[in-house]
């Protein structure tokens, strides 16, 4: 689960800075705590995870916020099947953010760390956040450095032995405006540079290429990856109050990297309250991506090309996402110390389509030539449950 | 020399207030912005997880930091 973790740590730091800019507003929000419980189950993982994060003003123009996240792996993805390995492994997440206001604009500053057996990765985020031309517009740039320690285990889930193969390093450069076009609209752009250098495989996961002399038809081998990655990611968005107390978003999303690949998402949200009671919200989110110029599902032989990868979140794909959240106030006027407080459930249905990534992992006898497997495709739930006390 | 003068003050004065944007949308006109439902995010800790889903299955990444909670409505 290496890459997950480089992942994890960096949309934290993005999670830090959507929470930065939700204070842009020349007060900070309210203090609050949440539990957070959720569930992944889909393409032969299993993911459990646990949260609790506090944040606490300290005075009006200052606060800071914690989060521990612990969450646990059984299972493996097709393609690690395919290499005969089974992860079970625990993750650990520690972050601490600190804003500060002054004035019409909002510091931010925290650090990340995540840990796992063979995956050690710490972020640190700096961000600003202005607000501008009679606050109808909120500007916000931020920055994060994250360096990771990669390894592999090459002895069990219970008795671990692990080679530390390199480290790699990620800068990312971001740029948000949020616009008030009208009495009823709002806007948003945001744009993010990302840069990678090191080691930026998973070890666990290979490519595989042409073998008579194998009965399969293929052998499986290393990845070869680049050392280097720079993605370029633009957002635009739109949030429609609409005139029965109801709220619809619209988003788009372009994507283009220097491995080659290019993807489109788009989204489309529907928020609906009743009374003080109940917010019900529903979306659908489609997801389109070609692979990268280096990846291939059957090479002609090895190595045939001075990079080579079959990591499935390189492969041409296709997603579609339907989702439903509903929010019930327990508190809705609040109780002593607490002003608020709600639970949530959350739950999406995500349907995977691979368009030149095959399913392998069944055929140890075989069934198909090698290269007319069909296309792999898999369905995952996430569940999600939260507490959330505001106070 | 002196002629310009004149002309530069007032190019200035023009200037200056072509700066200052007006707000087109008052501050008491924000009141359905400042509803929690029109907040880009209200549970960063759940959007972030979905991101993670999404990211290790997907290619692409970044960029979906909601463009800002700030409606600039208080």
């Amino acid at each position: 689960m290496r890459p997950t973790s480089r992942h994890w740590v960096r949309i934290a730091a993005v999670a830090a800075l959507v929470l930065v800019r939700a204070t842009s507003a020349d007060v900070l929000p309210d203090d609050r705590a949440d539990i957070f419980y959720s569930k992944y189950s889909g393409g032969g993982m299993d993911i459990t995870g646990e949260s609790a994060t506090v944040r606490k003003k300290i005075t009006e123009d200052l606060a800071v916020e914690a989060n521990y996240f612990v969450d646990k792996v059984s299972g493996a993805s097709v393609d690690v099947l395919s290499n005969a390995s089974v992860i079970k492994d625990e993750r650990k997440q520690k972050s601490g953010t600190v804003e500060y206001l002054h004035d019409k604009t909002t510091y931010t500053a925290s650090f990340i760390n995540s840990a796992e057996r063979d995956y050690i990765s710490n972020t640190t985020h700096f961000s600003l956040s202005q607000d501008m031309f009679g606050d109808l517009t909120t500007l916000t740039l931020g920055w994060s450095r994250t360096r990771d320690s990669v390894g592999e285990n090459n002895g069990t889930a219970f008795v671990p032995k692990v080679t530390w193969l390199g480290h790699a390093e990620s800068q990312s450069y971001n740029v948000g405006i949020s616009q008030i076009l009208t009495k009823n609209l709002i806007g948003g752009l945001d744009l993010e540079v990302i840069t990678d250098d090191g080691y930026l495989a998973n070890p666990y996961r290979s490519v595989r290429y042409l073998d008579p002399s194998n009965p399969k038809g293929y052998s499986l081998g290393s990845q070869i990856y680049p050392d280097t990655r720079t993605s370029t990611a633009v957002q635009g968005q739109a949030k429609y109050y609409l005139p029965y107390r109801a709220a619809v978003t619209g988003s788009y999303r372009y994507f283009h990297d220097t491995w080659g690949i290019t993807a489109s998402t788009f989204e489309v949200d529907y928020t609906h309250p009743i009374k003080n009671i109940w917010i019900l919200e529903g979306r659908v989110r489609y997801y389109k991506q070609n692979s990268a110029s280096f990846y291939s599902d059957l090479f002609p032989f090895y190595p045939s090309q001075n990079f080579m990868a079959r990591d499935q979140d390189l492969a041409s794909s296709e997603n579609i996402t339907l989702g439903a959240k509903v929010t019930y106030a327990f508190l809705p006027d609040g109780w002593k110390i607490f002003k608020r407080g709600t639970v949530t459930v959350d739950f999406s249905r995500i349907q995977f389509h691979y368009l030149d990534f095959r399913d392998i992992k069944d055929y140890t006898i075989p069934t198909y030539t090698a290269g007319n497997e069909p296309l792999y495709h898999f369905d995952a739930n996430v569940f999600q449950l939260y507490i959330s006390m505001f106070f | 020399m002196l002629r310009l003068r004149p002309m530069l003050v007032v190019s200035l004065l023009l200037l200056s207030s072509g700066c200052s944007i007006q707000p087109w949308v008052k501050p008491y006109e924000r009141d359905r912005l400042a509803d929690p439902i029109m907040a880009w995010d209200r549970d960063a800790i759940s959007s972030a997880y979905l991101d993670h889903i999404r990211e290790a299955r997907e290619g692409s990444r970044g960029a979906t930091g909601s463009a800002g909670g700030g409606c600039g409505c208080n």
